[in-house]
């Protein structure tokens, strides 16, 4: 029996709530009733819990379930870079000890590298109840070989219930690979985590369609549930100098350490002094600037507030800035506490790419640029007039504090 | 050089707008497009083809619209099409959906190189590329910015990072997955246009790849969709009026809060 999707039409009220829940359009009323048209529906199930008269049924062929009982624990992979822990993973840690306490089961750090004893505080005090070491010189950078088959190993021995992990470059690589291998459900770039406890499922809600609309996934009967989580979305765990933490050291055969490929160099660009992802501060300039000059005056904005360069498309397809500080659909997506757009007109790809940053300041001489739609702040007046202006003020503010 | 290119077709999303009323995507009338990140894979699997000879196939899973963004491929230089499409895919996550893809790439024959857009603009999950090359077992660079070199059994990429870039060796075949830096893609000409009008996709159901049935489609998927909802629309606030030095004074003290610890 493949699957399938059934409206009982004994059922329908003919309300119509599934034709509005249905994100492909694909449920239209003829008369009274619902009627999902099967070339357009893609069984993605968005219709059924809208449903108050449970007329709408979708059916998976689960074959055998199975016994799920023996995964435990919540597991963060836990990211370095030069043996430097990244701050997702703490933001990871933060998230990940809210799961466990809901569970009732152990908060589990999981790390890669070489020379990572001198760590192990670090996570323990972070919130970590039991550390998994995986030491060797081979591990001293990431490479998807053998961090790939090292989690796949260390999830078949010790069968965790969910395993989350960075939505960073690293992140997006490994565990795509990982949740294959071990046929695990995975969910990427979550913004909201939580657990349904009857069940004992993760609920992993994402934007989807560059944000315009959120998704709530489950993963009901693989595990480990898997999920990659946005920068600056949870909050750290706070440090904690008294949490002790139990720590298994692995270690592996050679040919698991082995990569097929092999890192040549890591280059450091000058211009991602602040790391655009990790920023708390985002200063983003565009086509209002008039050329590459006009960045000299974002950067030292940026510079006064720690925070990093951003860029419009259009700024960098001009050439005034490379494209690794591009913000947006065919950029990065970004979600700082504070975002200044300046110069930057706001169309719907770049808003994709940072509207959901806590807040964000806008400035343009045009009143109906799109941008002050969003905006929480606008200043609408010349950039090289406001962003000097700005400067000023906020760097006399940020000595006298 | 044998290439395959794997493609999608998404909603332009230029065009997403919100029905005020109902609160869903109006879909109605959105141009469906190419992925845009999909763009800079078929432009550089057409120059590799271009500099080293061999042929570009492209591959997409979809409904049988999907035919037309791989006669667009075929406008831009790529010399075949495969679409995949059957009702028994339907429902298929990133793991159904790569195990698939994979499947038909196995079908297709010997290959020295797969090419993916970092991930596609609908989604934006990144996890089909480096799900594609872990059911292949094939090594894989993903977030590839430029090719620096290539021969027929390797090749020396640059991998976009968060600080700035891995230069990566890798052997071939292998699965890169790439980014807008990368090229430019061309226009379609006029040649490849009369080409594209004239060319006949393959089309393959399920059953012509020999796949699993408890591997594809929503069966074949670990996650499952529950809840779909739009965000509360994100409101315009307030816009500071004054001169200059009033509005930067102002704003200082608003956001007093996130930038003075």
């Amino acid at each position: 029996m493949p699957a399938s999707i059934t409206i009982f039409l004994d059922k329908c009220a003919g309300c119509g709530l599934c034709v509005g829940a249905c994100p492909f359009g694909a449920i239209h009323m003829a008369g009274e009733k619902a009627v999902i048209d099967m070339a357009k529906c893609t069984l993605c199930g968005a219709c059924v819990e809208p449903c108050d008269f449970k007329a709408i049924e979708l059916k998976k062929d689960a074959g055998a379930v199975k016994d799920l009982s023996e995964y435990k624990d919540v597991w963060v992979f836990i990211e370095q870079k030069k043996g430097v822990i990244q701050s997702v993973s703490f933001e990871l840690l933060g998230e990940g000890r809210k799961l466990a306490d809901k569970l009732g089961v152990k908060l589990c750090a999981v790390i890669l590298g070489s020379e990572m004893e001198s760590r192990i505080a670090e996570l323990a005090e972070r919130g970590a109840d039991k550390i998994y070491i995986i030491d060797h010189p081979a591990l001293k950078s990431y490479q998807d070989d053998p961090y790939t088959q090292i989690l796949v190993k260390l999830a078949e021995e010790f069968s965790p219930e969910i395993m989350l992990c960075g939505a960073t470059t690293i992140g997006r690589s490994l565990v795509s690979r990982v949740a294959v291998k071990i046929k695990a459900g995975l969910t990427a770039d979550c913004t909201g985590l939580d657990i349904d406890p009857e069940k004992r499922l993760l609920l992993q809600t994402r934007p989807a369609f560059g944000g315009n609309i959120m998704a709530t996934i489950i993963t009901p009967n693989h595990r480990p549930q898997m999920a990659t989580v946005r920068h600056k979305v949870m909050k750290e765990a706070l440090t904690d100098k008294s949490n002790k933490a139990e720590v298994i050291r692995k270690s592996y055969p050679e040919d698991i350490m082995k990569s097929r490929t092999r890192l040549i160099d890591v280059v450091e660009e000058i211009e991602a002094t602040v790391n655009l992802a990790e920023a708390d501060v985002v200063v983003s300039g565009g086509r209002g600037l008039g050329g590459p000059e006009g960045f000299g005056m974002i950067r030292e904005l940026a510079k006064a507030l720690n925070g990093a360069v951003g860029a419009s498309r259009a700024a960098v397809d001009a050439n005034w800035i490379p494209y690794s500080n591009q913000v947006g659909q065919t950029g990065k997506t970004v979600c700082p506490k504070l975002y200044i757009a300046c110069g930057i007109s706001g169309q719907i790809q770049h808003l994709i790419g940072m509207q959901s940053s806590q807040v964000i300041v806008a400035v343009n001489k045009d009143p109906d640029a799109p941008i002050f739609k969003v905006a929480t702040y606008g200043i609408i007046g010349d950039i090289f007039q406001v962003v000097p202006a700005l400067i000023k003020e906020f760097s006399r503010a940020l000595r006298r504090s | 050089m044998n290439i395959i290119v794997c493609i999608k077709q998404v909603p332009n999303t230029t065009d997403v707008r919100i029905d005020p009323v109902t609160n869903t995507l109006i879909r109605e009338g959105v141009e469906s497009v190419i992925n845009p990140f999909d763009a800079y894979a078929i432009e550089e699997g057409v120059r590799l083809k271009e500099r080293f000879g061999g042929k570009v196939t492209v591959i997409t899973m979809g409904p049988p619209q999907a035919e037309t963004a791989l006669r667009e491929a075929i406008s831009l230089g790529v010399d075949e099409a495969v679409l995949l499409s059957d009702r028994k895919f339907a429902g298929s996550d990133t793991w159904a959906t790569s195990y698939t893809l994979s499947a038909a790439i196995r079908k297709i024959g010997a290959f020295d190189l797969i090419i993916c857009g970092k991930q596609a603009s609908d989604g934006d999950t990144a996890q089909v590329g480096p799900g594609i090359s872990a059911h292949l077992d094939i090594p894989q660079v993903t977030y590839v910015k430029k090719i620096e070199d290539i021969s027929a059994n390797a090749a020396r990429v640059e991998r976009m990072t968060e600080e700035g870039y891995d230069i990566v060796e890798t052997p071939l075949p292998c699965l890169l997955t790439v980014v807008k830096e990368i090229n430019t893609p061309r226009l379609p000409s006029i040649k490849g246009m009369m080409r594209a009008k004239s060319a006949k996709p393959v089309k393959w159901t399920a059953c012509d790849i020999e796949a699993d049935a408890g591997s594809m489609g929503l069966d074949g998927s670990p996650t499952r969709v529950i809840k779909i909802f739009t965000p509360a629309p994100r409101k315009g606030g307030e816009i500071l009026k004054g001169g200059t030095e009033y509005v930067s004074k102002e704003l200082v003290e608003l956001l007093k809060d996130i930038v003075i610890h």
